[in-house]
């Protein structure tokens, strides 16, 4: 177990940024989420921790000890592809041995090892097997037994779950947090899907162009959202973003904040005239599309919510004071947010 | 009821399809497409094997070219003959020793090649080369490469101290230069030599496909598992190139062991018949000397092992559709 920390840490492909100057650092035992769109550096940031690409600049420190210029097998990590990266070769038996054969440990411990991993992830019943017979679960176990077997100070998760049906998938989530708040390992897992950051992270690191915009729990993340990129990027439908102030802020809320001026009661209101254009019955819930003023605006209600709104027409809508987030309009960056800063 | 009248439309449509799009029907586009393959085949495999089984079992020569049945007289008469063995046994210790030397030398030039490093292309270029090479130029090349006065490689030898008298290969015997053609262990030396360096280009351009093709992600693996250079190598790479070397190796015996060229115009056998090989020995015979019919039972000893080569890729052929 051990924390991670990355400082100033940058990586340039053919003169572009795909990391640029992130500082970062987990807790002990912490599930940490690098969560981003497609080619935001959090792969980049990942491998760059694991060893597999050298840095621009910058340090990467495990366990209080410099590695930033050690060789991936001495930083005494394990890492889980996308692909799960099973050596197609070699029965699951060995492709769990095969960091302790590595290693050089003797027979007799390689053997007690990896049936302790096997028993750990339920694939006991499998070790004779090659890769290509098991199911895309069963190899998701079995990348995971490798990388548990030699007991590393640090995992990395590279979308290990983006392989599997929807399905199986949250099923997945649930054991793989399950695992690694039994063994305790520090984890590092890379994402886009935001529902696997929030359900599983302790924190999330959202990044964006190589840049860390905010890191914080998931309750932060998606209440006190450092920018709008945050803003926009969690939450499905995204936070609304209407311009207010003659241009000079940006009021965002979430669309569940957004309700009939009608069913306003208590606390304070902001008063918003919204025009609904179209209405989307989605089964457990409810949206609103429409517009205020100029800029769309979402509305979500639980489908059973007894909401009487005209298409094509305009109405008065609320948000209360509280759930209402100040941007600004340029930069992006909250207003009304106590020391609010990229690097949280 | 809608059903059946669909089908009265399309019977009628029916006879103008099937005149002009008749080459459209797989029934006909099938043979017409596979026609002239199969009389490529039948003209230039065929019928030639069919020919040299009716020789070999006759006592056809250029001189009388009436076939008379003789039995397997000419099976016997080549098993009896000192330079028919000899033949035999070169041409399985060229096409082993060569094709054993190749698969340590192509993949370590292919580990070398699929690092990445300034000029590789040129590299690759210049390793290709020589399978670029006209068989016969090449071969020429070499001829001139050993000759017993003017070898730059007897140069070469003699300028680091290696020929001339007192020297290591230079005993009173050699002198100054060291006759690579002219000795049997040295000739045939050199025909394992020109083989090497023939085979060596495609079985490295096989296995450097091959290695390209294992995915970065378990290579990474490896590397985060702690596995070292050597480890890596023999763990993963080799391992998961095993299917494709197989390959590269079948591809180097069918060029190595029904060759005829190298040995033809390095040594034409010799000297005294020490280099002779199958092919080389079924042409002198059949073909120099006339004996048309010996010829065609000395080459229809490549038969059995080319086609055990030929059944064994044809199951590498059907295991990597299956995968």
């Amino acid at each position: 177990m051990a924390v991670v920390e990355v400082r100033d840490l940058s990586k340039r492909f053919d003169g572009v940024n795909a990391v640029d100057g992130i500082d970062l650092a987990s807790t002990d035992g912490e599930f940490l989420v690098l969560l981003g769109p497609s080619g935001c550096g959090k792969t980049t940031l990942l491998r760059m921790i694991g060893g597999l690409e050298p840095p621009t600049e910058g340090d990467i420190l495990i366990g209080g000890r410099v590695v930033t210029d050690l060789p991936p097998r001495a930083r005494q990590i394990a890492m889980v592809f996308q692909s799960y990266a099973l050596y197609p070769h070699m029965t699951v038996y060995n492709n769990i041995a095969f960091p302790l054969k590595a290693a050089k440990l003797p027979r007799a411990e390689q053997e007690k090892r990896v049936q302790w991993a096997a028993g750990i992830l339920g694939i006991d019943g499998l070790l004779q097997r090659k890769p290509r017979q098991l199911s895309g679960g069963q190899r998701q176990r079995v990348a995971l037994a490798r990388a548990l077997v030699r007991e590393p100070t640090v995992f990395l998760l590279d979308e290990p779950l983006s392989n599997l049906d929807a399905q199986r998938r949250a099923s997945a989530r649930d054991e793989l947090q399950g695992f690694q708040r039994r063994v305790g390992t520090t984890t590092i897992y890379v994402t886009h899907d935001q529902v696997e950051a929030m359900g599983m992270g302790d924190r999330i690191a959202v990044m964006d162009q190589g840049r860390i915009r905010q890191v914080g729990t998931p309750h932060e993340i998606y209440d006190d959202p450092a920018d709008t990129f945050v803003a926009t990027f969690l939450g499905s439908p995204p936070m609304n973003l209407v311009p207010a102030d003659g241009g000079r802020e940006l009021l965002g809320f979430r669309p569940e904040h957004f309700v009939p001026w009608k069913a306003a009661m208590g606390d304070e209101w902001i008063r918003f005239p919204y025009h609904v254009h179209r209405t989307e019955y989605l089964g457990a819930e409810r949206l609103l599309y429409g517009e205020i003023g100029e800029a769309s605006a979402v509305a979500r209600f639980p489908a059973n919510a007894d909401i009487a709104v005209e298409i094509g027409s305009t109405s008065d809508f609320a948000v209360r004071r509280a759930d209402l987030k100040r941007f600004h309009p340029e930069t992006g960056l909250r207003l009304d947010r106590p020391g609010n800063g990229r690097r949280a | 009821m809608s059903a059946s009248a669909g089908a009265r439309v399309e019977a009628a449509a029916e006879p103008e399809a099937r005149g002009r799009y008749w080459l459209d029907r797989e029934n006909v586009l099938a043979p017409v497409l596979l026609l002239p393959a199969v009389i490529y085949i039948i003209a230039l495999v065929g019928i030639p094997l069919v020919m040299a089984v009716l020789y070999s079992l006759s006592d056809v020569s250029v001189g009388d070219q009436s076939i008379d049945f003789v039995g397997l007289r000419n099976f016997q008469q080549a098993l009896g003959d000192d330079i028919f063995r000899t033949a035999l046994r070169n041409t399985f210790a060229f096409t082993i020793a060569s094709q054993i030397i190749v698969l340590i030398l192509a993949n370590i030039l292919a580990l070398v090649l699929s690092a990445d490093f300034r000029g590789k292309r040129l590299v690759r270029f210049l390793v290709l080369l020589p399978w670029t090479t006209p068989i016969a130029l090449g071969v020429l090349g070499w001829l001139w490469t050993l000759d017993n006065v003017y070898s730059p490689i007897d140069y070469i030898l003699r300028q680091v101290g290696l020929l001339g008298p007192g020297s290591p290969l230079g005993t009173s015997w050699y002198g100054t230069n060291a006759y690579w053609l002219a000795y049997p262990d040295r000739a045939q030396f050199s025909v394992l030599l020109v083989h090497v360096w023939r085979t060596l280009p495609l079985a490295t351009v096989i296995l450097l496909a091959g290695l390209t093709a294992i995915p970065q992600d378990v290579k990474d693996a490896a590397n985060v598992d702690g596995a070292g250079f050597f480890r890596q190598v023999f763990s993963i790479r080799i391992p998961l190139l095993l299917p494709i070397m197989a390959v590269a190796v079948l591809y180097g015996i069918v060029f190595t062991f029904t060759d005829m060229t190298v040995v033809y115009i390095l040594t034409r056998g010799g000297p005294t018949n020490a280099t002779q090989v199958l092919a080389s020995w079924a042409y002198f015979r059949g073909i120099e000397a006339g004996a048309l019919a010996q010829g065609a039972a000395v080459a229809l000893f490549l038969f059995p092992v080319l086609v055990g080569v030929a059944a064994l890729m044809l199951r590498l052929a059907r295991r990597a559709e299956t995968v």
